[in-house]
């Protein structure tokens, strides 16, 4: 199946591993992912006042763009830009006059007409790709490694564009379980990790970040999955600064689902490019013995 | 409820509503009914930053209820980042993030912003993914 594909601006670079990963996960499916042309910023944060329908172009843009394409799907890696895109989507489903207003404002570009789906990745996975199907292709299981999955606010709330249930997710359970990890339970893996506080106040996030770890950490967790690039910042790096805030705290290495199914696969680890990472996700890996054929 | 001691804003304390205009113009930013909240405190409950906020969620919407203006100057509507966990568990299906947006928005629009992401350093601003900068700068800055 072709997929088109809305990058973003930090896949570009913070995150260009789950990016890589994400590729490399698509072409051993056996699945094409293509990079839209013209996409531009999402605008990140979906506006939440209902005079202001400035903050919609964004979006809209990138999904008109889409259907310009010929395409009615389109795949994202970010959280954010996944909420985004899809709340506007929604939004001028709903309400036809906003779409109307919008299509006027930007006379430059075509009409959208509302036909495209906006997919998060691990929704494809799971709804087109299946997680039974991963499952028979696992070369390296996970086993020993005890991961708690962290969701994050973008992919559960709002409830109207949310790929799982809000207070009880599952997806990034059931997908560890089939790459053959153990899961680690945690209350905390919906709560937000800080957030755009991480550019203003520092320590609050950082405390976040030691909140969500410390009680992993206390049900043994030794690792733990996200898939939003903020999050994976400031759990990461923010968590590692924690440490000394924290006597005796110490951070554990925070990996994107997308290695993780990477390294099950069995593809070159060097995909992962877990160098930018503040803790070293390497580790844990060859001391549970994954790598080990 | 003992009046608490909000941080003053020289700009922020200039913004005056008549009685009453308030939470008008909060309910046609948002579009929620403000007078729906019986203060139950779910939303305090549930609010990751509750720990650091000045008034608890549940007080933001009182204050604003009872045209408390000082509400404005209060650091808890900087420091709801949007995660929704409130607005998703509200008993009585109140958007209490986008309230916040509204408060947040009351003082932008009047051209006062909330940022000063200018300060920091040169390793920080490469190192923090773009996204924080974006979602900071649309929602501190006018």
């Amino acid at each position: 199946m072709k997929m088109l594909y809305f990058p973003g601006c930090t896949l570009k670079t913070s995150a260009k591993n789950l990016e890589k990963t994400a590729f490399a996960i698509m072409e051993k499916l056996g699945h094409e992912m293509v990079e839209m042309d013209d996409w531009t910023c999402c605008g990140v944060v979906s506006s939440l006042s209902d005079d202001d329908l400035m903050r919609h172009l964004a979006p809209l843009r990138s999904l008109i763009h889409v259907e310009d394409q010929g395409e009615d799907k389109v795949l994202t890696l970010c959280d954010m830009c996944c909420n985004t895109l899809k709340q506007t989507n929604l939004r001028v489903k709903e309400k036809a006059d906003d779409l109307e207003t919008l299509n006027a404002f930007m006379d430059q570009e075509n009409d959208y007409k509302g036909t495209v789906t906006v997919y998060h990745f691990l929704e494809f996975l799971r709804d087109e790709v299946g997680f039974k199907t991963l499952k028979k292709m696992v070369k390296n299981p996970l086993r020993g490694m005890k991961i708690m999955p962290y969701y994050g606010c973008m992919m559960l709330r709002p409830r109207e564009v949310a790929i799982d249930d809000a207070e009880d997710p599952q997806i990034l359970s059931d997908l560890l379980k089939v790459l053959g990890a153990d899961i680690v339970d945690n209350p905390f893996n919906i709560e937000c990790c800080g957030s755009y506080h991480t550019v203003e106040h520092k320590e609050i996030v950082s405390n976040r970040a030691h909140r969500i770890t410390n009680f992993a950490l206390e049900r043994g967790a030794d690792a733990i999955v996200l898939s939003c690039p903020l999050c994976r910042f400031n759990i990461d790096v923010r968590g590692k600064e924690a440490e000394k805030l924290h006597r005796g705290y110490k951070q554990i290495p925070v990996y994107y689902y997308t290695q993780l199914i990477a390294i099950a696969l069995g593809l070159d680890p060097t995909v992962c490019g877990f160098e930018q990472h503040a803790v070293d996700p390497n580790l844990l890996l060859k001391k549970k013995g994954v790598y080990r054929k | 409820m003992a009046r608490k001691q909000l941080p003053k804003n020289k700009e922020i304390s200039k913004i005056v509503f008549k009685k009453g205009e308030l939470v008008k113009e909060v309910e046609d930013i948002c579009g929620e009914n403000l007078f729906g909240c019986y203060q139950c405190g779910t939303c305090s409950a549930g609010c990751p930053y509750v720990d650091d906020m000045d008034l608890t969620p549940d007080e933001v919407i009182r204050y604003v209820v009872l045209d408390r203006q000082e509400v404005l100057s209060s650091k808890t509507i900087w420091l709801c980042s949007a995660c929704f966990t409130c607005a998703e568990r509200c008993p009585r299906d109140i958007n209490i993030t986008k309230i916040m947006e509204a408060l947040r928005q009351i003082i932008l629009r009047r051209k006062i912003d909330h940022s000063y992401a200018q300060k920091t350093s040169k390793k920080e601003r490469e190192a923090i993914p773009q996204i924080a900068f974006v979602s900071l700068f649309r929602k501190n800055i006018g």
